[in-house]
């Protein structure tokens, strides 16, 4: 017993990490890697402004800008977005839903190392001959042409991550679907667990698409084929459906969680039930439904035919309106709660109009027609960060600030956690808000420089001047997370004491096994449900047993790492003799390692009854 | 504990019920399968007939296939059976994506 609360070294701690399969340690281990590609890609995003700030700027040259720019989106979807999604997902879903881990813990670990590995070859890209300059679409074209290993990277750097996310998004529909508490039916599950589901269904369906389509590429560029080259009797439009039939289920799957979370945040901090529950849960999945028949309206202006143009773009008008029942629900949940306003419900107040405004210009944009005149402008740039800054990013902040007692023990300090956001408030809509109209006065997306005299000048400037207050709001989250993270005062199960779900009936952070017994579900917020009837916690479902964990392994790093290796390899096959080795060494490692995982019998341990007995502050109490 | 079900550790299964729907189910397993050669013969047939233009081949062939699956999935991989609501919806919901990439390509791309 004693041994788990000992003192750990770094190394030990290091090692702990490296071989973790505890959901939550995992979800950390999502949380700092995509926190850190965040930055990473915050730092190229204040780099473009910076380029755009003036006209006729030589801060960086064309081709570095190219570079900036695609790593910048192809670091905020993939890398940092996904992860930090994933980050919530790990930590708070299987709680949610009153389980002891996922389902596969050991996939859970391989998905966040290939995520990791990729992610990691895809930046080292910097220092190797260039980074990717094709865009984040990498439209087929384009990226059979560049020049250099910069696409190449992108390519194999993406495919080793999106390996890890689609193993992610497996392993969460199947703890969903066998491992609820007893009494979790689905119409029970909490919305951030419907969101989960719904969004790892996404990833299920979306994610083989852009596997083949980024298989195509590399096999065009690294190995002769020639998929996309018209000359050759290939088709370039390949490559831009296969792209946006996993693109467009992407920003659904980036943007359903962040529903889930607004949707927890609403109903905490309005002490009220979700308005609505069952038509959001049918809203989420019309959603998720109809991101799969949308794709074209990224291709409007490609010369599909007025046919096609017009069926997607009913389709795509039609999401507004699951979408909209979902705005109204969030609106009537407020109504008449007794609100507090904390800093996670700050995020979620100002999210509707963000979000709605990024949604209505959605919808300018799906009209084929209109279209015509709104593409490749800033206009379209303006669109997306509405939806995904408004939408998303404004969820991770608030759910960082949520669930942060829930995953580290400590609470971050709610004055600076108001800071930032009112620093990235207004930074993000002096950024974006303008470059609607830059967009509507024909300045066109993705190009490195303006001339002087166009009337551009002004509307640049202050959208540069927003960027530096939400590079200050990152900076203060940091220092509270510091601030926090050295002060360390430990909270209870539930500290902002209207928690919901079971996730605050046990301890912050909680014990490794998460709960002593199963609790016993008995309807929607079931732990709200027992604090009303004035019990202490949740009734247990089973008596005290002897529970199962499994042990921790290294092999999912030694999996990550083999295809990291061979990764290279394939890239300088054709230029150096030694590609073809590294490439069949890495693939021997990983699968040398896949046969040790294979043949290995491991049980897992048991942790026994009598030594969760004495042991009287954790878990369920009985 | 003679009389109960080998594989099962629930001492009230009815025996006897087991033993009848396992009968039933082999005799369909059978049929099902005598069936699956049958329409693996009739498509043999209609590819190599010299009569049919490929405008009906393709697409009688398709649909042979579609039953076969239906078949396998149904009859061998136990999809009839209760409890396999969730991996139906995944597979219908799979297929139904698949479906709409392929008919977007023929008809968008390469029509």
């Amino acid at each position: 017993m004693s041994t788990l609360a000992q003192k750990k070294g770094f190394g030990a701690t290091l090692w702990d990490y490296l071989t973790t399969v505890d959901h939550k340690k995992i979800a950390i281990l999502y949380l700092i890697a995509g926190g850190f590609f965040f930055l990473l890609g915050g730092l190229e995003a204040m780099f473009i402004r910076i380029q755009l700030a003036v006209p006729n700027n030589d801060f960086v040259s064309a081709g570095l800008y190219n570079e900036i720019l695609t790593m910048h989106g192809t670091t905020m979807i993939f890398l940092a977005a996904m992860p930090l999604i994933f980050a919530f997902m790990n930590a708070v879903m299987p709680l949610q839903i009153g389980a002891r881990d996922v389902a596969f813990p050991f996939l859970n670990s391989l998905g966040f190392w290939l995520f990791f590995f990729g992610g990691v070859f895809l930046n080292l890209s910097w220092f190797l001959g260039g980074a990717p300059d094709a865009g984040w679409t990498s439209y087929a074209s384009l990226s059979i042409a560049s020049e250099g290993h910069g696409i190449d990277f992108y390519a194999l750097g993406l495919q080793i991550s999106g390996a890890g996310t689609l193993i992610g998004g497996i392993n969460f529909l199947v703890t969903i679907i066998n491992m609820r508490a007893p009494g979790m039916t689905y119409m029970r599950m909490p919305m951030f667990t419907w969101a989960t589901f719904v969004t790892s269904a996404l990833i299920l369906f979306a994610f083989p698409a852009l596997t083949v389509g980024l298989f195509l590429l590399i096999f065009d560029r690294m190995f002769g084929s020639n998929f996309f080259d018209p000359a050759m009797g290939g088709n370039t439009i390949i490559w831009e459906h296969f792209f946006w039939i996993f693109g467009h289920p992407e920003v659904y799957i980036l943007v359903l969680p962040a529903f889930g979370i607004f949707s927890e945040i609403f109903a905490i901090f309005s002490r009220k039930r979700l308005f609505g529950y069952s038509s959001m849960v049918f809203a989420t999945v019309l959603i998720g439904f109809l991101g799969f028949m949308v794709w074209a309206h990224h291709m409007f202006t490609t010369g599909m035919g007025p046919i096609a143009n017009a069926i997607f773009a009913v389709a795509t008008m039609a999401i507004a309106v699951p979408t909209g029942i979902k705005i109204f629900n969030w609106l009537f949940t407020m109504w008449g709660g007794s609100i507090t306003f904390t800093t996670p419900m700050l995020w979620a107040v100002a999210f509707i109009p963000s979000f709605v405004a990024g949604g209505v210009t959605g919808v300018m944009l799906a009209s084929a027609a209109q279209d015509y005149q709104y593409h490749d402008s800033y206009f379209v740039v303006a669109h997306f960060h509405y939806v995904i800054v408004g939408g998303v990013v404004f969820a991770l902040f608030a759910g960082a600030h949520l669930y942060w007692p829930k995953m580290f023990g400590t609470m971050l300090n709610e004055f600076l956690g108001k800071i930032t956001f009112v620093l990235f408030f207004i930074g993000f809509h002096l950024t974006f808000f303008i470059q609607h109209f830059l967009g509507l006065w024909g300045m066109p997306r993705r190009i490195f420089t303006f001339l002087p005299g166009q009337g551009l000048e002004t509307a640049n400037f202050v959208s540069t001047v927003g960027a530096f207050f939400m590079a200050a709001a990152v900076i203060v989250l940091l220092i509270n997370v510091v601030i926090t993270t050295v002060k360390n005062e430990k909270v209870g199960n539930d500290p902002w004491g209207d928690g919901r779900t079971l996730e605050w009936a046990i301890p912050s952070p909680p014990p490794f096994y998460n709960f002593k017994q199963l609790p016993l579900v008995r309807g929607l917020d079931a732990y709200w449900l027992e604090k009303m009837e004035g019990k202490q916690g949740m009734s247990p479902a089973e008596p005290l047993g002897d529970i199962h964990m499994p042990n921790n392994s290294f092999i999912p790093f030694v999996i990550s790492f083999g295809l990291f290796v061979a990764a290279f390899g394939a890239m300088y096959r054709a230029d150096y003799s030694w590609g073809i080795p590294v490439l069949i060494v890495g693939m021997l490692i990983t699968l040398g390692s896949m046969f040790v995982r294979s043949i290995k019998d491991d049980h897992g341990y048991h942790i026994h009854k009598e030594d969760l007995e004495d042991n009287n502050d954790k878990g369920v109490k009985a | 504990m003679a009389n109960q079900q080998p594989n099962s550790g629930n001492p009230r299964v009815d025996i006897e019920y087991r033993r009848k729907k396992s009968a039933e189910e082999m005799k369909h397993q059978v049929i099902t399968f005598a069936m699956m050669i049958f329409l693996t013969i009739v498509a043999f047939v209609a590819a190599g007939y010299e009569g049919f233009s490929a405008w009906f081949i393709v697409p009688f062939i398709l649909i042979l296939a579609v039953v076969q699956v239906i078949f396998q999935l149904y009859y061998f991989m136990h999809m009839s059976h209760k409890g396999h609501e969730a991996p139906a919806l995944f597979l219908y919901s799979g297929a139904l994506v698949g479906f709409i990439t392929i008919i977007a390509f023929l008809t968008v791309i390469w029509w």
